[in-house]
């Protein structure tokens, strides 16, 4: 028995240093923008300072942002709960239309998605020239709400439904047979069992609702991205914006604390004998048509307006010579988004192997990293990698692997959460089994746990791959002279009110992230 | 089962590693800082390569975070030339000494009010700041003679602009040179008071008078004429204040050759050229912003330049400058 915890003891800790060495190289990836920031910000003159940062109005920017936060939160279970349910565990005609539908919405730029929106209402807006009678335009905190909820509502999706596919059926058959109906079993033994996946995508929702600026001044309503992205915009220098990304960064870290305490001693692996079997899928019966009308009305909403909106823009006077640059950007974006995305994918295991597998305050801290990375604005992330890079390693400044190093790191965050909801299903019995059957460390982790992450990294990867085709500021800074992506046209045409020529771009980005996506999903199911 | 899962993959892999290579292999070649639009800009690099055989290849982003980008670098930037969408963002990279002296043949062929007094940049092409209205919801003679009217009761709620907006804040500062700070700051409170939407940038402005959402905007002159480009129909006009009123400014884009550049003959046959006829007239023609020399046929759309010039108000581009002073008093009435 002695010798038993000994061994694990030991296999534990040499694991441990194993997937140490990706996160400390991220650590010190993310110290670069955070030491930068640091520098800046106390290079401030205490007047100003006050002027600029600690002044009231911020406070009150603040609210707006909690407000529109918990908004887009609540909105967005409503949206991705049971859409994540029923494209997972139930017999649905067109399961797999439906599931790529859902995760389209993350194609559309933020800017876009609130652009096509406007676009419905007014004078001479899509509903009155279909209609005949105009509706009101969105703006304000329902306008913001309703476009942000729509186009984060796939970070919620897609990780449910990876944890959803990965549940073990037989507590579901335990509650059944203790006497539970169907939907006490849902909200008492497969909501609770969703945690870790609610948690991940509700921490992205949030770090993506604090960094927004495209949809909110378009909508507007005023946030405390607007403090942010105006100081950004004036200074040259960026001394106060340093302030005000560093309290940004604060409440990161009060969020990520939060998530710490509640994800505290969750442990969902099985804890019998035996493997899990497929899941078994519920016969909705009569319940088809209103599932088919939810999905629909889902599906409708958030991506069959703000694409119809995108392609109404081609008939606003299109010139065909806005189409010769399209091949160009589109391989543009594909070299970065697609190895940003297997790279993110790969990373996070060893950031949710050491959150899951060793729990403690340090490797909860270190898992976390990922998350404080991406809530530094990407601008001072570029600048810092710009100052870091040209006085290292001048000649890597301005290529490719950069922008991908970049993107990686920036969005590794999206990818922790779908892998980590994996992890949390596996039991740490099968590793031990594998090595007690004479396997070496790593090959017993590839063995075992690799197949079951595996649904999880390919969830990441499509997240991942998702928002870096959209991604602008990061690609602005860093990519190398003459490099092009669709994401830069779609933002360069839109910019100077050409819509027409936005439009094929737009379009493009969809439909690349749509076969992509559907790619994706027939292998998740497979496995 | 777990190999198949793999082959993804394996596709991926090679074909991700060939575009890495493409990418990062790249001949010496004339680099440019855009703050402009690829959409307005690439038709005329194309241009110049075409003629000169030079290859040019432009970083394109927005001018702020360009400047921001050049102050990093430093001596180490790979930019020969910084092509700026306004003059804040010329003087703060000139303050730090980073861009280098232009010759006096480049920089006499534009008016005086069109370059940097100490030379070290050069407009492009210019635009104005005009009043866009409704034509159905606002008659003609009720337009406001002069952008100091528009805090009267008969415009509340009525008013759409663009507080984060550079070409705004251009104005805002050209206002206080003119009139004082205290009437400038009268007149900003006056419109808060007065109910004035504000909007990212200039794009929604036009969209929201078309909408019905306000009945007068202030943008800058080009947007709405790409509407029109599209729909000659499109419910929304613009027109200018009276003369010399503040609210007709004349404002410029431009560029500055960088002390670090390494090809700089290249980098100011590059310059040159934008300010040649052809290139002139594309701006005037295709983009329709106001060319910053003689001889260029005029835009049907436009004023021409002689008459623009009438109209705006009397002030030195070079007194731009104080970009700090007008965030200080936007912050101050609480506007941004």
């Amino acid at each position: 028995m002695n010798a038993h915890v000994k061994n694990t003891h030991r296999y534990f800790s040499m694991s441990a240093v194993v997937a140490g060495i990706p996160i400390v190289m991220v650590g010190i990836g993310g110290l670069i923008p955070l030491v930068y920031l640091l520098t800046k910000a106390f290079s401030a003159e205490g007047s100003a300072l006050v002027d600029i940062v600690f002044r009231w109005r911020n406070a009150r920017l603040f609210l707006n942002t909690l407000l529109l936060t918990v908004g887009v939160l609540v909105l967005d279970l409503l949206i991705a709960t049971p859409a994540a349910w029923l494209t997972s565990r139930v017999n649905l005609k067109g399961r797999r239309l439906f599931t790529v539908l859902c995760a389209l919405p993350l194609a559309i730029p933020g800017y876009v998605m609130a652009y096509a929106l406007l676009a419905l209402g007014g004078n001479t807006g899509i509903v009155a020239q279909l209609f005949g009678t105009s509706i009101p335009r969105l703006s304000g905190y329902w306008g913001a709400l309703l476009a942000l909820s729509a186009y984060t509502s796939p970070y919620l999706f897609l990780n449910l439904r990876t944890a959803l596919l990965g549940l073990d059926p037989s507590l579901e058959e335990s509650a059944r047979s203790l006497g539970y109906k169907s939907h006490q079993t849902f909200f008492l033994v497969i909501l609770p069992q969703l945690r870790p996946a609610f948690y991940a995508s509700g921490l992205l929702i949030s770090l993506h609702v604090l960094g927004d600026f495209g949809v909110v001044s378009l909508m507007r309503y005023e946030t405390f991205s607007y403090a942010l992205y105006t100081e950004y915009m004036l200074s040259f220098e960026h001394v106060y914006a340093a302030w005000l990304a560093l309290m940004l960064l604060a409440f990161t870290a009060c969020l990520l604390y939060l998530e710490a305490k509640l994800l505290n001693r969750v442990a969902l692996h099985r804890a019998g004998r035996g493997t899990s079997r497929q899941l078994s899928q519920i016969q909705l019966g009569t319940w088809h048509t209103p599932a088919h009308l939810y999905l629909s009305l889902v599906a409708f909403v958030t991506v069959v307006v703000p694409a119809g909106a995108i392609f109404l823009w081609i008939f606003r006077g299109f010139d065909p010579k806005a189409l010769q640059g399209l091949l160009n950007a589109l391989i543009g974006s594909l070299s970065v988004a697609i190895p940003a995305g297997i790279l993110c994918a790969l990373l996070a295991v060893p950031f949710a192997y050491i959150g899951v597998r060793h729990p403690s305050r340090i490797s909860n801290a270190l898992e976390r990293v990922g998350y404080v990375v991406y809530a530094i604005p990407p601008l001072a992330f570029a600048l810092s990698l710009i100052f870091f890079l040209l006085h290292t390693a001048s000649f890597i400044y301005k290529t490719l692997p950069v922008l991908i190093y970049a993107c990686t790191l920036h969005f590794l965050a999206e990818a922790i959460g779908p892998v980590r909801s994996s992890l949390y299903q596996a039991s740490p019995n099968l590793e031990e089994a594998a090595r007690s059957l004479g396997y070496p460390r790593i090959q017993a982790f590839f063995r075992t746990l690799f197949p079951i992450l595996m649904r999880g990294m390919l969830t990441a990867t499509a997240l991942v791959f998702l928002a870096t085709m959209k991604e602008l500021p990061l690609t602005f800074l860093l990519s190398p002279a003459g490099y092009e992506t669709l994401a830069l046209n779609v933002w360069s045409y839109t910019t100077e009110a050409m819509f027409a020529e936005a439009a094929p771009y737009a379009l493009a980005i969809l439909l690349f992230s749509g076969v992509f996506v559907s790619v994706l999903i027939r292998q998740e199911e497979e496995i | 089962m777990f190999n198949n899962r793999l082959r993804l993959f394996n596709y991926v892999l090679p074909i991700l590693l060939l575009f890495t290579a493409i990418g990062t292999v790249h001949a010496e070649t004339l680099t440019i800082y855009s703050g402009r639009s690829k959409s307005l800009v690439e038709p005329i690099i194309k241009q110049f390569e075409k003629e000169t055989g030079i290859q040019v290849k432009v970083s394109y982003a927005n001018t702020t975070q360009l400047a921001a980008t050049l102050l990093t670098e430093g001596d180490k930037s790979p930019a020969a030339l910084f092509w700026a969408q306004d003059a804040g963002a010329l003087g703060a990279v000139s303050k730090k000494a980073m861009f280098e002296k232009l010759p006096e043949s480049i920089l006499t062929k534009v008016p005086s009010d069109f370059r940097d007094a100490d030379g070290f940049w050069v407009a492009t092409s210019g635009r104005a700041r005009v009043l866009a209205y409704s034509p159905e919801r606002v008659k003609m003679e009720e337009l406001p003679k002069s952008v100091f009217d528009l805090t009267q009761p008969v415009w509340k709620n009525r008013v759409g602009w663009a507080p984060t907006n550079a070409s705004f804040q251009a104005f805002v500062t050209s206002l206080r040179m003119q009139v004082g700070e205290e009437k400038a700051e009268e007149w900003l409170r006056g419109m808060k008071a007065n109910g004035a939407k504000k909007y990212a940038k200039n794009t929604p402005i036009i969209e929201a008078l078309a909408a019905g959402e306000i009945d007068l905007g202030l943008p800058n002159h080009y947007y709405l004429l790409r509407f029109k480009k599209g729909n000659s129909n499109f419910p929304a006009a613009q027109t200018f204040f009276q003369a010399d009123d503040p609210g007709n400014l004349v404002n410029v884009a431009g560029i500055g050759l960088l002390k670090s550049s390494k090809n700089k003959e290249s980098a100011l046959k590059l310059v040159e050229f934008l300010l040649s006829a052809k290139a002139q007239q594309y701006f005037t023609s295709d983009v329709f912003e106001y060319p910053v020399i003689d001889g260029v046929i005029p835009n049907a759309n436009l004023l021409p330049l002689s008459e623009l010039l009438q109209l705006a108000p009397t002030f030195n581009l070079n007194e731009m400058d104080d970009l700090d002073g007008t965030v200080n008093l936007l912050r101050r009435v609480e506007i941004l």
